[in-house]
């Protein structure tokens, strides 16, 4: 792995002489304490001081409707028009090991035209973070990355650690090449040696993911499913939020005194009620808890059988969005056997009797 | 799976084919037939898809939406399919005439395992619609004759009139190389020739079934499967060698959309063809 170290005074140097021909994207902050990824177009803009963005960056690859084709009687025409080049600054690991999960699933059998051409516009730029209390990325082993990115910015005191991830992220380096030091000083090492330490240890949440798999199977009938199911209010929140997360439906959109229909696609939630809806009315998961089950067996049991693994990042997103308490820590705590005070409990208890 | 790499459009798989409506006729009150033939000729004749395969079907301004194929690839050129009229899509086909046009891709699924089901005794049971995949395989098997052992159809349909393909069976029903017990739940007519009740009555009429050498193909509506699944396990037919093809909504058929997710795995992808033993360890099938 090529290492290059980057005094702090020169990141935005470096991002406004890379992204000369591409969108520059990073996270900005939105009202009091939330964080979205923007299109940047002042540097003043950017602000690295954050735990998680809202919606996951999956969304600036495939937005949640894009045109599929523009379909007329005489043939349909490809619609390309959400693929620009662009450069995404200021990832977190969580984000890109979830991005490594969206690249193998819309390549798997067949590729998605859709979203590998997206991909292969993006530069990704990951930046290191800070655990915040809902943070569980190191239960679910995605705080470190070991793909998926062109360069990864670890912050020390007052310089980066810039791992080169690829050859296109070396390309990067070679634009700027006086901004950066080849040179990693034994003082370097030890404080990122040191800031690994303490971050480790920030984390104040801590779930036995391997027990999940077996959990899942063993509780697929107990009766906590139908508890969680009466609270969750099928809203789909926690699927818009989720970094793995990539159903979609597709509308044929007639355009109106036009003579073509748009195809969008847009995003949809396996948690709404009409998901599994058939011709007919055939309905093969009525119920909240069935559709649940279904989000959970994804997230920690696995993802799909082939990649052997969960599909859950830890990003903690479903923690802070899921307005009823139903997200993989309380969930996974609840398959575990603890009991959990959370807001879903006491729904249960308190009205629903 | 099929991971053979058939599709008509490798580049783009979600780019539907120009397809021609080539003949179109009632099958029951709400059921059509459609034989389709993909508008480049090229194209139609090397369109390879394997029994219980299915496709996506397209009708601009409606949508699209998946449909089990019910001819067989050892016709090619044509593609047959049975519709009913049930919802956005179908609405829309019903309102198609011959030669019009729609939209296809695919084919789609991992189909019946016809490999391992050669040289086997092949029962084929179906009800009401579940006659449109199976319909497939048995001229698959008709066609190969050779190739397989007995090959036994029960068909089973609630009144005469709503059974589909009922004269193409009664035609068959002539061959002695086939076995054809059918049967409808009431006989409205008063003139029904044949057998009167669910299609499992059907059963004490089959003779000597061998089971470790019997591949059973079950599909119809999902009130059948629990009837028929008892009747077939008490034969003794291994419960990998009986295989049911399933219905899920789709929106992709190449596993991206979601829709068809069954705990972990997804139709369009690892089905729609389904051993008893997969629905017995995978939950949430039937």
């Amino acid at each position: 792995m090529r290492i290059v170290k980057l005094q702090k005074e020169n990141l935005f140097p470096f991002l406004d002489a890379i992204s000369e021909d591409s969108e520059l994207w990073a996270p900005v902050k939105k009202g009091a304490d939330r964080h979205v990824f923007k299109e940047i177009q002042d540097f003043s803009q950017v602000d690295l001081d954050y735990t998680r963005t809202i919606i996951p960056p999956r969304k600036i690859l495939l937005p949640p409707s894009i045109n599929m084709f523009k379909a007329k009687k005489g043939g349909y025409e490809e619609d390309f028009s959400h693929v620009s080049k662009k450069i995404l600054f200021g990832i977190h690991p969580c984000d890109i090991n979830g991005l490594v999960i969206m690249d193998r699933f819309y390549s798997y059998v067949f590729d998605d035209p859709y979203y590998s051409k997206a991909r292969k516009n993006v530069l990704i730029l990951g930046h290191s973070c800070w655990p915040d209390e809902h943070c569980l990325c190191k239960s679910t082993n995605t705080h470190v990355v070991e793909e998926g990115y062109d360069l990864f910015f670890t912050a020390l005191e007052d310089c980066y650690i810039v791992w080169i991830g690829s050859s296109r992220g070396d390309d990067l380096i070679r634009i700027k090449p006086d901004l950066f030091d080849e040179n990693i000083t034994p003082q370097d090492i030890q404080n990122f040696i040191r800031r690994r330490e303490e971050k480790d240890e920030a984390f104040q949440t801590e779930i036995d993911f391997s027990a999940m798999p077996d959990l899942m199977e063993l509780k697929y009938n107990d009766s906590l499913w139908e508890k969680i199911g009466n609270a969750c209010l099928a809203c789909g929140s926690c699927t818009n939020v989720c970094p793995t997360c990539n159903c979609y439906n597709v509308l044929d959109k007639p355009a109106l005194g036009e003579d073509f229909s748009e195809i969008r696609r847009c995003w949809d939630a396996c948690t709404l009620e009409n998901y599994s809806e058939v011709a007919g009315g055939e309905n093969f998961r009525e119920n909240r808890a069935n559709r649940l089950k279904l989000w959970y067996t994804h997230k920690l049991q696995a993802y799909i059988s082939k990649y052997g693994k969960p599909a859950c990042v830890g990003c903690g997103r479903c923690i802070v969005t899921c307005p009823v308490d139903i997200n993989v820590k309380t969930v996974a705590k609840t398959l575990s056997g603890e009991e959990v005070d959370s807001f879903w409990n006491r729904f249960y208890q308190e009205v629903t009797k | 799976m099929n991971t053979d790499k058939n599709e008509l459009n490798q580049a783009n798989p979600f780019l539907p084919e120009p397809a021609r409506i080539v003949r179109l006729y009632p099958l029951t009150d709400d059921v059509r037939f459609f034989q389709i033939r993909i508008a480049d000729m090229e194209k139609a004749l090397s369109f390879k898809y394997c029994v219980g395969q299915f496709a996506m079907i397209s009708i601009l301004g409606a949508g699209e939406a998946p449909f089990s194929i019910s001819s067989t690839p050892s016709r090619p050129g044509l593609l047959e399919f049975c519709i009913r009229q049930t919802g956005t899509v179908t609405n829309a086909l019903f309102r198609l005439k011959e030669n019009d046009l729609v939209g296809i891709r695919g084919p789609y699924g991992n189909g019946f395992p016809v490999e391992k089901m050669k040289g086997k005794d092949i029962l084929i049971v179906m009800g009401g619609l579940g006659a449109a995949p199976l319909r497939s395989v048995l001229l698959y098997c008709l066609d190969n004759r050779d190739l397989f052992g007995r090959v036994i159809l029960l068909h089973g349909a609630k009144r005469p009139a709503e059974m589909i393909f009922r004269e193409e069976f009664f035609d068959l029903k002539k061959r002695d190389d086939l076995e054809c017990c059918l049967a409808v739940d009431e006989d409205d007519t008063g003139k029904w020739p044949e057998n009167i009740g669910v299609v499992t009555k059907l059963f004490p009429l089959i003779e000597d079934i061998d089971p470790e050498n019997t591949y059973s193909l079950v599909c119809g509506p999902p009130v059948m499967y629990k009837f028929v699944l008892k009747e077939l396990v008490d034969l003794d037919i291994p419960k990998d060698q009986i295989l049911m093809t399933l219905e899920r909504r789709m929106k992709c058929g190449v596993g991206k959309c979601g829709h068809c997710a069954i705990d972990y795995i997804y139709t369009c992808l690892d089905g729609p063809v389904f051993t008893y033993w997969d629905v017995i360890h995978m939950k949430e099938l039937i």
